[in-house]
């Protein structure tokens, strides 16, 4: 994947001071401002930043497919000497396509449901003129296998909603490819994927791009992955193009200050638990959170977060006091875990196709055990279809084993007790991955954090009110938020709001399924930040479900590794990462973007 | 797709023995019986006892129930009390005037609702976005009847353009195999009285239209605006799709779904609008009859076209279930 780039080379795409504003409301906003960088004929060039920096808008203008209150307002943009802006939509798109292919961010929403995948080929072959009729539909299962779908003949007569993740994406590509043009604009092409799928498919799109000698403009918010796919990288943040380069200077030599942030901030570069040094209850050192060995030229020294060592010490340490009130936490006759799951199964059956048919099972989670030490950090890692959800789903007692137990506190979960389900339900709390569904937006900020305290509680409108107000001291969020509803919140304030309720009824165990897995890397990290400190000074034990191998080395005490519905590998955190027994823990090891890559926060 | 079908079909064998079920006891819950309820209420005992047994009234419930649901599944629906005439023929003079006036103004609906509602999306806020919107609210708002003679004074009485009664102009000589004019002139080859058939149909049908066209093009409009936002659409562009096939297969079919939905809830609605339509244009349909029967309390009339309603409206909303099927190959599954 480098391509030779003769200095002096005309380039293939030249924005130069490109500014993109878009007419609102509220008067126009400017998106994008003073945007230039060049791409070379059969260069990979990454954009990276967070939501909201700009990339996707830059990228839009390209390509002519801004949203239709936005328009270019200043600057060139430049394909092949012929200059864009100013030219009406036509030509943009005629380079639509034939010259210039794109390949969306999530693959489950980009295709048309009511289309066979091939017709959706072939119509781009035929509305490009590439190719008509039978020869079309020819080509449309080459370039589907190219992309590497198996069994291409047969997949192109299906449609999408009989397709995974990873096939669609490989359509897409096949799809973005179809009429060879010279530059790809890949928008975040794999990050609604697998780790490993996403390996692929990128390996993919390298060989592709490769042979074919497309450029490529990638888009990411993943700078790790930027470094280890692109040539060069520019650096996009509010609007503004703030560091561009070749991949690795970036890397080991970060100027901009954001770069840095974004740099310290990257899960898949900055793999270390986080580490509460500075927050120790108690010098009890769990051994099984043995140090490991530090990482050269990482500023943050790897020494080991000691989180709830002892039980009482950790609970009793939480300034805000208030684990203690209502929960056992602290009483002396508690089993050491918090959970205990042993040998549980789920079976779900599934309907059958024909008109008589029987239904058949699938078994989702297959004879599951594993434990929760109280106060600590538990993950359970996986791809999709693992079960990992299905596992988050019965601890939360939405859903009912089919066999084996699960005993919180050392009583049987899903009983018949009303009371006892109701102490549950108090006790055990839910963060969901997508702060944007899972807040009904109709609700403030306050009567989102309210609400638990009113279904469960006794409390006085008073009390509610002050507790309301430490929840957001607790999540660090200004109590001048509370009036606001979720729409006006950004995603990162959104997960704060859903860790304050619940927080609210100062649950003994929180449930983080993929709680960060939909937020920019900056605030990943603060989000993580947040847990990890929550965790230290209320004494709180976390499930935390996650595909982000990352991410989980950044929180997980333990680690437990889904496949198919069975834990094949499980033990703490260091040594699962450090020394993985699985071929398949191996593979999800390495799947992690920029793994292999050497950088420099120290300077 | 055709497991579907048979399941909906067999569902509605229950749904109408239910309905039938409280059709029959609503008639023997009529006050005094159904006896006086025929006869009126200063009938002598005598002649109460002479219908009840006539008409069964006097054996065990049960035996009343399976006596009359055998008669049903054999077409005999009763006699009607008011004309002596046996219901089913008296449905078969009347009821293909309803049905072609219902239909053409189910194809008003949708014909014209459709692409009004598709242009509104994409003027999305402009002039004849906003022009349309108005005009949907006073298609709903307005009520049939008084729509009905707007229309008839304006366009039959003023201009001249339509006929303002009747089915066809009394001086026209043809013969009604079927009963549907507008096919019977097909059928037999009298193309003249097909299109003063068809020409009688107009204001009945526009009239009666209206507020399912109103629906169905505010359906159609939200529905299209927000499949053009979709990703897919976006995507669709982004690979070169030229208009017209970015119009047709991705956001129009993509839009349908809603809509067809609707059009299958109007069904119901066309039926018992078709009432007052009939009236106001002295179009000879089962509406009068229905009425006439509604004063009489001519149980037989009522409840043979209450179970008639309940058939149709099945069967529109399996036809709209087998239409998502089509638009949408992810219901084919279901």
């Amino acid at each position: 994947m480098t391509p030779v780039v003769s200095t002096g080379a005309t380039p293939l795409l030249s924005l130069r001071d490109v500014e993109v504003t878009f007419t609102t409301e509220a008067g126009p906003a400017t998106a994008a401002r003073g945007v230039t960088f060049d791409v070379m004929p059969g260069e990979t060039v990454a954009i990276v930043g967070e939501s909201g920096s700009g990339k996707s808008t830059t990228a839009a203008a390209v390509i002519g497919l801004l949203a239709e209150n936005g328009r270019v307002t200043a600057g060139r943009i430049v394909f092949d000497g012929q200059e864009l802006v100013g030219q009406g939509t036509r030509a943009a798109a005629a380079l639509r396509g034939r010259e210039i292919g794109l390949v969306p961010q999530d693959p489950m929403s980009n295709l048309n449901p009511v289309l066979r995948v091939g017709a959706q080929i072939v119509e781009a072959l035929e509305d490009n003129g590439v190719a008509r009729g039978d020869a079309a539909r020819r080509r449309a299962v080459e370039l589907l296998e190219e992309a590497g779908l198996p069994d291409a003949a047969r997949r192109a007569q299906q449609y999408p909603h009989e397709f995974s993740g990873g096939m669609r994406q490989r359509a897409l590509i096949a799809m973005g490819l179809a009429c060879r043009p010279r530059l790809l604009i890949a928008d975040e092409p794999t990050s609604a994927l697998d780790v490993t799928v996403q390996r692929t498919i990128l390996d993919r799109l390298d060989v592709l791009t490769d042979q074919l000698g497309t450029a490529v403009l990638l888009i990411t918010h993943d700078l790790g992955l930027a470094a280890e796919r692109a040539d060069r990288i520019v650096v996009m943040y509010r609007g503004e193009v703030v560091e561009t380069g070749p991949a690795l200077e970036i890397l080991r030599t970060p100027q901009h200050e954001y770069t840095r942030r974004l740099l310290a901030a990257a899960p898949s570069l900055a793999s270390r638990r986080i580490q509460l040094a500075k927050q120790h209850g108690t010098d009890d050192v769990d051994d099984l959170l043995a140090v490991s060995g530090g990482d050269p030229g990482t500023t943050t020294t790897p020494a080991l977060s000691v989180v709830g060592a002892g039980d009482g010490t950790v609970t009793s340490s939480g300034p805000s006091g208030a684990s203690a009130a209502g929960s056992p936490g602290d009483a002396g006759g508690l089993p050491d875990h918090i959970i205990e799951v042993a040998h549980v199964s789920k079976v779900f059956p599934i309907r059958g196709k024909g008109l008589f048919s029987r239904s058949t099972d699938f078994t989702a989670v297959d004879d599951v055990s594993f434990v929760i030490p109280r106060g600590q950090t538990v993950a359970i890692v996986g791809e999709s279809g693992s079960g990992k959800s299905t596992v988050a789903r019965m601890m939360l007692d939405l859903v009912k084993p089919t066999s084996g137990e699960i005993r919180f506190n050392g009583q049987p979960v899903g009983g018949a007790d009303r009371a006892a389900e109701t102490r549950f339900r108090r006790q055990v709390q839910p963060i969901f991955q997508d702060p944007y569904a899972s807040l009904d937006p109709l609700y403030t900020i306050y009567r989102t954090i309210e609400e638990p305290l009113r279904a469960h509680g006794s409390a006085s409108a008073a009390e509610r009110r002050e507790r309301v107000h430490q929840l957001m001291d607790d999540v660090a969020l200004p109590s001048n938020l509370l009036r606001r509803y979720p729409a006006e919140l950004s995603g990162g304030q959104r997960q704060r709001v859903a860790i304050a309720r619940a927080l609210a009824l100062n649950p003994d165990l929180v449930v983080c399924d993929e709680a960060v897995s939909a937020l920019d890397v900056i605030v990943q990290s603060q989000i993580l930040h947040l847990l990890a400190d929550l965790q230290h000074r209320l004494g709180l034990s976390y499930l935390f479900i996650s595909h982000d191998l990352a991410v989980v080395r950044q929180i997980a005490d333990h680690v437990c590794v889904m496949e198919n519905g069975r834990i094949v590998e499980q033990g703490p955190a260091d040594d699962v990462f450090d020394q993985p027994q699985q071929e398949y823990t191996q593979m999800l090891i390495d799947a992690i973007p920029g793994a292999g890559l050497e950088l420099g926060l120290a300077g | 797709m055709a497991r579907l079908v048979l399941r909906r079909l067999a569902l509605l064998i229950p749904t109408l023995l239910g309905l039938s079920i409280l059709l029959f006891l609503w008639v023997r819950a009529l006050p005094g019986g159904p006896a006086t309820a025929l006869l009126g209420e200063r009938a002598t005992p005598e002649a109460v006892a002479r219908i009840n047994e006539l008409y069964g009234f006097d054996r065990p419930i049960l035996e009343q129930y399976v006596t009359w649901i055998g008669e049903l599944v054999r077409g005999n629906f009763g006699v009607s009390t008011r004309t002596g005439v046996p219901v089913m023929e008296e449905f078969l003079a009347r009821f293909p005037a309803t049905i072609e006036l219902t239909v053409v103004a189910l194809l008003i609906a949708i014909g014209v609702g459709i692409p009004l509602g598709y242009v509104a999306a994409r003027h999305q806020g402009r002039a004849l976005d906003h022009g349309t919107v108005v005009l949907s609210l006073l298609g709903v708002t307005i009520p049939v009847f008084f729509l009905a003679f707007l229309l008839k004074y304006l366009f039959a009485v003023q201009l001249g353009w339509f006929p303002s009664a009747g089915r066809i102009d009394p001086s026209m000589i043809a013969t009604h195999p079927t009963g549907f004019y507008v096919l019977d002139g097909l059928l037999t080859r009298e193309w003249d009285a097909s299109w003063d058939a068809l020409l009688h149909l107009v204001l009945p049908a526009v009239a009666l239209g209206s507020i399912p066209l109103a629906i169905i093009a505010r359906i159609t409009r939200a529905s299209v605006i927000e499949v053009q936002g979709a990703d897919y659409v976006r995507t669709a562009r982004a690979k070169g799709l030229r208009p017209p096939r970015l119009r047709r297969r991705v956001v129009i079919r993509n839009a349908m779904l809603p809509v067809a939905t609707t059009i299958g809830l109007q069904v119901g609605l066309l039926l018992s609008g078709a009432v007052l339509t009939e009236t106001v244009f002295a179009f000879n349909g089962i509406g009068s009859f229905l009425a006439e029967a509604i004063f009489a309390l001519d149980y037989a009339v009522l409840q043979g076209f209450i179970l008639f309603v309940a058939v149709v409206y099945a069967l529109a909303n399996l036809a709209v279930d087998v239409s998502y099927g089509l638009i949408d190959p992810r219901m084919r599954a279901r």
